[in-house]
């Protein structure tokens, strides 16, 4: 799999190619800011790109707006970004084109090697992975409100890893039931939040943004 | 400037019924005044005698009579501008004699003979008395001359003409009321300390005060980021260090033991850093130096159990300063909109018009909430108070509840 990679701190950059390369992916390019990380993307051929949400000149959300703009370009193209602090906002704009594809992750994350690897791979197969905190914000803000109170407490727990990116096997072996379990919460799930028929990658970003989306 | 509000005026020449409430109050309040210049006078005559005869004894009695007497009356006078121009009018304490018992005596006047305040408390007697007394006078005494003018054709047929005079008494006092009223009122408020000198050292007094609070707060908050650093993200840094020193002797003989170490060193940088976010948040929360204030108050509301219309009218960019303080009020408002108000829907409105930027938060829960009580918007209004902001809160029970700051802040002056 070959993995852009833009992070202006060199320390940071160097150790995220050294993980990957490790991981047997391929990195075509690593670069320290977003206008490179553009020109790269229309010059190289990449499956995924990998970036830094402050980034020069500014250092506030270059990499945010890279990876809107970069969405824009390419839609569905599979973008990561990792980021200092996750701020709720940034995933509902991330999310917005609700085409999947998208990761939203803390840097500290990267700490979990086999977690991040499988993040990225998710990311680069379509599907949504956003950071536990974020998840769990969300989780405790849809509590109150009307359309998440229809799902049950497993139900919500299930979503809240399918928010993760995990896989129904992943979530069956973290909340110990079986994987036709998963699959029939996850169908209940769907039917209680109104999505309409679709791949299951895509209906898994529409649960999300469902919460997202929610005012 | 200091006082905020500005005095009502009374409209000098529209006649309606409210115009005659007003005549009525201003003839009530000279009449007070007219009655106050007997008292006025005699303190001032005894104060003026009361000097000189100190020497010989008796005038310390007389100071002690006149001199506290003159005070009262001085309060009085105030109370009376105040109610005049309908503005608040505060009254300064004179200051104090330091002696006690019999030492009162003669330390008493010397204390007074100090203080500036006592001084104009002396010349503004001599004013109730002459020239004040004069403009209130007028006034009491003007609708005398409608009377005379209906009366006196009545008696002496032949001055049948003076009827004509009776409207221009009438205009005469409605104008002259209101324009002597106001005039009086305003030289006793310029007297007794709306000087510009004493609203300087007002001001002064409110900056030193806001100065010191404001110092007290960042030592209070440096110590905080202090104790948080060094009890959680260095303490933890320190414990993985050692983790992953163990984690090298053990690599040959204990592997398995090694990969446990290993694996709670990485837990421990997740904490550390989770702590650092915690430190970096409360002093200036990133959110807000991405986006800019209207930015993270959306950010703020994007996780709130309550739905939060935003609206931002912010042309100009604000200092930074102001925009961490605002913001801190907002999310110390919209966390209280989510523990107590017990509201379907909120509001934020961010405006940044004529060098002020006015920010109001609402809620359509059950009201209630005030500054008293230790609550964390008094905090936030200590804070605000460092620039000169101010933070009103109006939340009858019942609700709805709004907030309010009020910062001034000139973006665009390079001294910001």
């Amino acid at each position: 799999m070959r993995v852009v990679l833009a992070e202006d701190l060199a320390l940071l950059r160097d150790g995220l190619i050294r993980l990957f390369e490790a991981h047997d992916f391929e990195v075509v390019a690593a670069v320290d800011n977003a206008r490179s990380l553009l020109e790269t993307l229309d010059a190289k051929d990449a499956d995924i790109a990998v970036l830094d949400v402050r980034l020069p000149p500014t250092f506030t959300n270059e990499g945010l707006m890279a990876a809107v703009e970069i969405r824009h370009r390419r839609p569905a193209f599979p973008v990561l970004v990792l980021s200092q602090y996750v701020e709720q906002l940034y995933a509902k704009e991330l999310l917005a084109s609700g085409q999947g594809s998208i990761g939203y992750l803390l840097k500290d994350r990267i700490t979990d090697v086999r977690a991040f690897v499988e993040a990225v791979q998710q990311v680069a197969a379509g599907g949504t992975v956003l950071d536990p905190q974020v998840v769990s914000s969300i989780l405790t803000r849809a509590q109150h409100e009307a359309p998440m109170e229809r799902l049950t407490e497993r139900e919500r727990e299930v979503l809240g890893l399918m928010a993760q990116g995990r896989s129904n096997a992943a979530i069956a072996a973290r909340l110990f039931m079986s994987e036709k379990a998963v699959g029939k919460h996850t169908n209940s799930i769907f039917t209680k939040l109104d999505l309409p028929q679709a791949a299951d990658d895509n209906r898994r970003v529409l649960a999300v943004l469902a919460y997202l989306h929610h005012d | 400037m200091w006082g905020g509000r500005s005095p009502r005026r009374v409209p000098l020449l529209r006649v309606d019924e409210a115009g005659l409430a007003d005549r009525g109050r201003i003839w009530l309040l000279e009449a007070a005044h007219v009655l106050l210049a007997v008292p006025s006078s005699l303190v001032f005559v005894l104060i003026v005698a009361g000097w000189p005869t100190a020497t010989v004894g008796v005038g310390f009695l007389l100071l002690h009579l006149a001199v506290p007497s003159a005070a009262r009356l001085g309060r009085v006078h105030r109370h009376l501008a105040g109610l005049a121009l309908h503005r608040p009018v505060e009254v300064r304490d004179h200051q104090r004699p330091r002696e006690r018992g019999a030492a009162l005596l003669w330390g008493g006047p010397l204390t007074w003979v100090q203080d500036p305040r006592r001084w104009l408390d002396l010349a503004f007697a001599a004013f109730a008395a002459t020239g004040g007394l004069v403009m209130s006078a007028i006034v009491v005494a003007l609708p005398a001359g409608v009377i005379a003018h209906v009366v006196l054709p009545f008696v002496f047929p032949g001055l049948w003409w003076m009827v004509l005079l009776i409207p221009l008494d009438l205009a005469l006092w409605w104008i002259l009321g209101p324009v002597l009223c106001t005039a009086r009122a305003i030289t006793t408020l310029a007297m007794f300390g709306s000087s510009r000198t004493a609203q300087l050292e007002r001001r002064v007094a409110a900056v030193s005060e806001s100065r010191a609070e404001t110092i007290d707060h960042s030592a209070a908050e440096i110590r905080r980021i202090e104790r948080d650093l060094h009890d959680g993200a260095q303490a933890r840094i320190v414990s993985l260090g050692m983790n992953i020193g163990l984690a090298e002797q053990l690599l040959h003989t204990d592997p398995a033991a090694a990969a446990a170490l290993l694996a709670e060193a990485r837990q421990a940088t997740t904490d550390a850093l989770e702590d650092l976010r915690g430190v970096v948040r409360s002093i200036h929360p990133p959110v807000l130096a991405d986006r800019g204030l209207a930015g993270a108050v959306e950010a703020l509301t994007v996780q709130m159990s309550v739905p939060v219309i935003t609206t931002a009218d912010l042309p100009d960019p604000i200092p930074a300063p102001i925009e961490t303080a605002v913001y801190f009020a907002v999310a110390e408002a919209l966390a209280n909109v989510v523990k107590h108000a017990g509201a379907h829907q909120a509001w934020v409105r961010l405006e940044h018009r004529d060098n002020r930027l006015r920010t109001q938060i609402g809620d359509d829960g059950t009201g209630g909430a005030s500054l008293d009580g230790g609550s964390g918007l008094a905090g936030v209004a200590r804070r605000l108070r460092a620039f000169d902001g101010t933070l009103d809160i109006d939340s009858p029970a019942g609700g709805p509840t709004t907030v309010t700051v009020e910062v001034p802040c000139a973006s665009s002056s390079p001294k910001t």
